[in-house]
C-alpha cells in the first residue's frame, strides 16, 4: 500500500507542471499551427482551412525574405564575435591576472541587463548624428580620437545597419561566453597541462591538442544558446531601432508581431511564428535529443 | 624579461575590452547626473561639471506638462510582479527537480527533456493562443495574469536549476530515509528542503532577472499604462520626440538599476544560474 | 400678492433646479483613459489643450494620458489591437476616420455607435458631409473626429525659391526642371526621410493622385481602377526618379529630421502632411511656402483623427463627457490651433490661425476630396500596411514591375474581402 503511494505521490506532484507545459507549449503551439493553415488574416477569427496559402505567401514576401538574410547575417556575426572574444577573454583571465575579479565582473555586467535598456544606450550611442548636430555618439568619440575612416552611418544605413544591432547583442553578450570559457578552463586538471608541459609541448601545441577540444562541448553548448537567442531577438531590436531603413534592421519575430497585431493577419503571423520554431528547433531539439540519450 | 611584453599586452587588450563594456554604462551614468543646461547631444561625452538628479526625477515622475508618464508606476508593477513570480516558479521548480532527481519513474526522464523544450521556444509561437485564453480566464491585461504567464513560462528555467541542484545531493541521503519509513512529502520536508538555500537563491535571482528584464509578456499582456512593467513604460517613454534623450537614459539606468543591484550583491547565485541555463549539469 | 410671490419663488426655484440638474450631472469622478500617439511638439500640446479643457470641466476625474510613442501611430495600433483582442480596452483610443475605423473596429463589433451623441450634441449640423461619411457605417456614427489633415502639400523654402528665381511646380515636368535646377546649384532639390517606413507610401500617395486624378485614384481601393493601369506604371517610374533626387541620408532621418534641410536653406522641397504647418510654428521656422504636390491643385487627400468609443469600456459616462470634449467648438478650436491642423467642424472660428490654416479651411470647402491610404482613410489597416511595405522597400531597390506586382497582388488580395 504504502508502495504504491510512494509512486504516485511524485507523478501527483509533477503532473501540474507536465499538464501546464502540455497545454501552454504543446498545446497552443499547436494551436497556432492551426491558425497558421487557416484564413484568419482579418481581426474577426476565419476557421476557414487554406492549406500552405500563408507559407506561400510568406516565402514570396520580400520582407520576409530580408528578414531571413538578417537573421542569418546577424547570427554568424553575433555567434563568432562572441566565442572568439569570449575565448580570447576567457584565456587572457585564466593567465593569473591581477584584479581578475574586477575585469570578470564588468564583463559579465551587460548581462544583468534588460535588452530594452541596453537598445535604449546603444541606439543613442550609434545615433550618426545630422546636419545640425554633426557627429554625436561612437561617431563623435572615433573623430576626437582622429579615427574619422571609423564613422559610418550605423543603423541607419540599410547597408549595416543589422550589424550595428549584432554588436549591441554582442556588448551584452560576449562576456557571459567568456564565463562559460573561463569555466571550462579552471575545471581541466593542472596536472593535464603541467604533464604536457614536460613532454615538450610550448603553449600553442598544449592550447591546441590538449585544451581546445576539452573545451568543445562548451563551445557547442555555447552555440546552441547564442543560436537560439540570435534566432529569437526582438526586444533589442524593438528598442534600438525597429525595422530600420527598407527593413535592414527587421527580423522575424518583429514581422510576427507587426504582422499579426498591426497588420491584422493572424494567421499570417502565425506562420512567421511556425517557420521561427522551425529554425530553433533545428538547433535545440538535436541537443536535446543527444542530452536525453546521454541520461537514459 | 620576455615574459612582460606579453603581459603587457594581455593587460593591455583587457583594459580595451573593459572600455567597451562600461562605456554604455559611463554614459548612463554621466548623463543622468548632468544638468539640463549641459545635456546637449554633441557634449554626450563631456563631464558633468556640477551634480544634478533632474534628469532621474523626470524619468521617476514624468511631467504633465511636458505631456509624459514617469517610471515609478510601472516601477511598482514590476516590483508586485517579480515577487509573487519569481516565489511561485521557485517552488515548483523546487518539487519538479525533487521529483526528476529522487524519485524518477519511468519517462520521468521523457517528461523532463520536454519541459525543457519550453525554455527554447520563441513566444511568438504562443502568443495569439496566450492573449485569447488570458481573455477567457479574464486575468489579461492585469498583473495577476502576467505573474501566471511568467510562472508557467518560468517553470522549464526553474525546473532546470533545481534538478542540476538536487543531483548533487547524495541519493544514498534519500534512499536511507525511505528504508527508515519517511515518505515522499516527509523526505522532502525533512532532508531537501532545509538543503535547498542555494537551489532557491539560484532560481529566485535568475528568475528575478529575467523576469524584471522581459519585454515581449509585458508588450502582450499589459500593455495599459495602469499595469505595464518597466520595461514596456520604458520603451514607450524612449520612443517618444518629446522626451529629451537624458530623461530617457535616466529611466533606462532605473529600468537597470534592480537587476545591476542584484548582480552586485549577489553576483555569486547569478553566475551559478548563468552556467546551468546554459549547460546542463 | 402673497400668492403671486410664491409662485414667482416657485418658478425661479424650478428654473434654478432645472439648470442646477446639468451642473450636478456633470460632477464626474473616477478615472477616464485616454490612448493616442500624440506625443511629438504641436500634437502633444494640442492634446494637452483638450485635457485643460476635460479636467477644468471635470476636475474630479483622474485623466490618464496613456500615449503610445511612434510616428503615424504604428506601435500605438498594435498595443491597441492586442488590449482589445484580450478583453482590456482602453476607455477610448485614437483612430484614423475612413476604413482604419471601419474595417478593424466597426465591423468586427469592438465600438458602440455614438449616433445618439451626434444627434444631441447637434454634430451632423456641425460637421460637413465628407467627415460624416468617413466616420459612418451602417446608418451609425461611430467616432469622433477632431481634425482634418491634408496629405498632399508640397512644402518649400522660400529663400531658395527667390534666390534661384522659382515659381511653385504644378505639374511633373515643372517639377523635375525645378530639380535639375537646383541640382546643379548644389542644392537637395527635394528631401525626404524614411526611416520609419511610412513617410515613402505618404509621398507616393501624393503621386498617385497626381497621376489618376481624385476619381481613378479613388477607383483604386474601390477596385474600379486597376492596379495593372498604366498610370501606376507611370507613377512608379516616376517616384523612381524622385527618388534620385534625394537627399542621400534619407533613410536615417524622421519627416522632421529631413525638413531641417529646408530649415538649414539646404534643401528645397519635401510633400509631407500639413502637420509639417504645426512642426515649422513649434521650431520657428517662417520662411516657407506650400503648394499643392504636383498635379493635384484642387484635391485634397484628406485624413483624419477620431476617437471611439470600445465596447465594454471601464468609465462610459466619462468617456462620453470626453468626446463631448472633442466634439465642442471651443475643444476643436484649441486642438487645432496647437496641433497645426483645420477643425473637423466648419462653424468654428479660425480668423486668429495662421495663412496655410486658413488657406487649408478654404480649399477644404472647395476641393475634391479623396482619401490617404497610408493614413487608414482609404483603405484596411492590413492593405495600407502591405502597401507601406512595398513602396518602403521601393525606394531602396526602385524596381518597378515588382513593386507592381506586389500592389497588384495585395489589391486582389483585399478586393475579394
Amino acid at each position: 500500500m504504502r508502495l504504491k503511494r510512494d509512486k504516485l505521490m511524485p507523478i501527483l506532484f509533477i503532473m501540474p507542471s507536465v499538464i501546464t507545459v502540455g497545454v501552454f507549449v504543446y498545446g497552443f503551439i499547436s494551436w497556432t499551427g492551426f491558425i497558421s493553415f487557416t484564413k484568419w488574416n482579418d481581426v474577426l477569427p476565419n476557421y476557414t482551412l487554406i492549406g500552405f496559402e500563408n507559407y506561400r505567401k510568406l516565402f514570396a514576401n520580400m520582407r520576409f525574405q530580408i528578414d531571413l538574410r538578417n537573421t542569418l547575417v546577424f547570427t554568424v556575426i553575433f555567434v563568432i564575435s562572441c566565442l572568439l572574444i569570449g575565448l580570447l577573454l576567457a584565456i587572457f583571465l585564466d593567465q593569473k591576472i591581477k584584479s581578475e575579479g574586477i575585469f570578470r565582473n564588468l564583463f559579465l555586467l551587460p548581462m544583468a541587463i534588460s535588452f530594452v535598456v541596453s537598445g535604449v544606450i546603444w541606439r543613442w550611442l550609434f545615433n550618426p548624428g545630422s546636419i545640425q548636430l554633426g557627429n554625436i555618439g561612437v561617431n563623435q568619440l572615433f573623430e576626437k580620437l582622429g579615427l574619422n575612416f571609423l564613422t559610418c552611418g550605423w543603423y541607419t544605413d540599410p547597408k549595416i545597419g543589422i550589424i550595428a544591432v549584432a554588436i549591441a547583442a554582442i556588448w551584452q553578450f560576449s562576456g557571459y561566453t567568456m564565463a562559460l570559457y573561463l569555466a571550462g578552463l579552471r575545471g581541466i586538471p593542472i596536472e593535464l597541462r603541467e604533464a604536457s608541459a614536460i613532454d615538450g609541448a610550448d603553449k600553442w601545441q598544449i592550447f591546441y591538442y590538449i585544451i581546445f577540444p576539452l573545451l568543445r562541448p562548451i563551445t557547442f553548448g555555447a552555440i546552441i544558446i547564442l543560436g537560439h537567442i540570435s534566432l529569437k531577438i526582438f526586444d533589442l531590436v524593438v528598442a534600438m531601432t525597429g525595422s530600420g531603413p527598407a527593413f535592414s534592421c527587421d527580423v522575424p519575430a518583429l514581422f510576427m508581431y507587426d504582422t499579426t497585431f498591426r497588420g491584422n493577419h493572424f494567421a499570417q503571423g502565425a506562420s512567421i511564428a511556425i517557420i521561427l520554431l522551425l529554425l530553433i528547433s533545428l538547433l535545440i531539439i538535436p541537443y536535446l535529443i543527444s542530452t536525453f540519450r546521454k541520461e537514459a | 624579461m620576455k615574459i612582460p611584453t606579453t603581459r603587457i599586452l594581455i593587460y593591455l587588450i583587457l583594459v580595451l575590452f573593459t572600455v567597451f563594456y562600461i562605456i554604455p554604462m559611463y554614459i548612463m551614468i554621466l548623463t543622468g547626473m548632468k544638468s539640463f543646461s549641459e545635456v546637449g547631444l554633441s557634449t554626450m561625452w563631456n563631464l558633468p561639471r556640477s551634480l544634478n538628479f533632474e534628469s532621474f526625477r523626470l524619468a521617476w515622475l514624468g511631467s504633465a506638462k511636458g505631456g509624459f508618464r514617469g517610471l515609478s508606476g510601472s516601477f511598482l508593477n514590476s516590483l508586485w510582479l517579480v515577487i509573487p513570480a519569481t516565489i511561485i516558479s521557485a517552488i515548483f521548480g523546487s518539487l519538479n527537480g525533487y521529483v526528476l532527481t529522487k524519485w524518477r519513474f519511468y519517462g520521468s526522464d521523457l517528461i523532463f527533456t520536454m519541459i525543457l523544450f519550453g525554455m527554447f521556444i520563441p513566444y511568438q509561437s504562443i502568443i495569439i493562443p496566450l492573449v485569447l485564453t488570458l481573455q477567457k480566464l479574464h486575468v489579461y491585461g492585469t498583473i495577476p495574469g502576467l505573474i501566471l504567464v511568467h510562472v508557467i513560462y518560468g517553470i522549464p528555467i526553474s525546473t532546470l536549476i533545481f534538478r542540476n541542484y538536487y543531483i548533487t545531493v547524495p541519493t544514498e541521503m534519500v534512499e536511507a530515509s525511505k528504508i527508515d519509513g519517511a515518505n515522499f512529502l516527509g523526505i522532502y520536508r525533512w532532508i531537501i528542503f532545509p538543503l535547498s538555500t542555494p537551489g532557491f537563491a539560484v532560481a529566485m535571482i535568475w528568475q528575478f532577472t529575467s523576469i524584471w528584464n522581459d519585454f515581449l509578456f509585458g508588450l502582450i499582456v499589459t500593455p495599459n499604462p495602469a499595469s505595464q512593467p518597466i520595461t514596456v513604460a520604458l520603451n514607450n517613454l524612449a520612443g517618444s520626440y518629446i522626451v529629451q534623450w537624458n530623461v530617457q537614459i535616466a529611466g533606462a539606468l532605473l529600468t537597470a538599476l534592480p537587476p545591476i543591484l542584484v548582480y552586485i550583491f549577489l553576483g555569486k547565485f547569478f553566475l551559478r544560474g548563468l552556467m546551468q541555463g546554459s549547460l546542463k549539469g | 400678492m402673497l400668492r403671486k410671490l410664491l409662485t414667482a419663488l416657485v418658478l425661479v426655484s424650478m428654473v434654478a433646479v432645472f439648470f442646477a440638474l446639468p451642473v450636478l450631472a456633470e460632477s464626474l469622478s473616477g478615472k477616464v483613459e485616454v490612448n493616442s500617439w500624440w506625443t511629438a511638439g504641436g500634437e502633444a500640446e494640442g492634446l494637452n489643450a483638450l485635457i485643460k479643457i476635460y479636467e477644468s470641466k471635470y476636475p474630479d476625474v483622474e485623466f490618464i494620458n496613456a500615449t503610445v510613442a511612434g510616428g503615424a501611430g504604428t506601435n500605438a495600433k498594435a498595443v491597441f489591437k492586442t488590449r482589445m483582442l484580450g478583453g482590456d480596452p482602453p476607455d477610448t483610443f485614437q483612430v484614423h476616420a475612413g476604413h482604419e475605423l471601419i474595417d478593424t473596429w466597426v465591423v468586427p463589433g469592438y465600438v458602440q455607435p455614438l449616433t445618439d451623441l451626434y444627434k444631441s450634441e447637434g454634430w451632423t449640423n456641425s460637421m460637413p458631409q465628407g467627415v460624416l461619411d468617413i466616420v459612418s457605417y451602417q446608418g451609425d456614427y461611430w467616432s469622433v473626429p477632431v481634425n482634418i489633415h491634408r496629405s498632399n502639400v508640397l512644402w518649400f523654402n522660400k529663400t531658395i525659391f527667390t534666390k534661384y528665381e522659382i515659381t511653385p511646380p504644378s505639374n511633373f515636368d515643372q517639377f523635375f526642371e525645378v530639380c535639375d535646377k537646383l541640382k546643379a546649384k548644389g542644392i537637395v532639390p527635394f528631401v525626404m526621410g524614411t526611416k520609419e517606413g511610412w513617410e515613402a507610401g505618404h509621398v507616393f500617395e501624393s503621386v498617385l493622385l497626381g497621376k489618376l486624378g481624385a476619381d481613378d485614384y479613388k477607383g483604386l481601393w474601390t477596385g474600379e481602377v486597376k492596379w495593372s493601369d498604366p498610370r501606376v506604371t507611370d507613377a512608379l517610374e516616376t517616384f523612381a526618379k524622385i527618388a534620385s533626387y534625394l537627399n542621400t541620408d534619407h533613410s536615417a532621418l524622421t519627416w522632421d529630421e529631413a525638413g531641417q534641410y529646408l530649415l538649414k536653406d539646404k534643401g528645397a522641397m519635401m510633400i509631407m502632411g500639413d502637420w509639417t504647418n504645426g512642426w515649422f510654428m513649434s521650431v520657428g521656422f517662417e520662411d516657407y511656402g506650400w503648394a499643392p504636390s504636383p498635379n493635384t491643385a484642387g484635391i485634397f487627400l484628406a485624413l483624419s483623427d477620431s476617437f471611439a468609443l470600445p465596447k465594454g469600456c471601464k468609465n462610459q459616462e466619462n468617456v462620453v463627457a470626453w468626446l463631448k470634449v472633442l466634439g465642442s467648438k471651443e475643444g476643436q478650436y484649441g486642438f487645432n490651433k496647437a496641433k497645426g491642423s483645420i477643425p473637423a467642424r466648419t462653424d468654428v472660428d479660425i480668423s486668429d490661425y495662421n495663412d496655410y490654416l486658413k488657406s487649408a479651411a478654404k480649399d477644404w470647402q472647395k476641393d475634391a476630396i479623396s482619401p490617404s491610404v497610408v493614413h487608414g482613410a482609404a483603405a484596411s489597416e492590413g492593405w495600407s500596411t502591405e502597401y507601406k511595405d512595398i513602396i518602403s522597400l521601393f525606394v531602396s531597390k526602385p524596381d518597378v514591375s515588382y513593386a507592381q506586382k506586389a500592389l497588384i497582388t495585395a489589391a486582389e488580395e483585399y478586393l475579394k474581402k
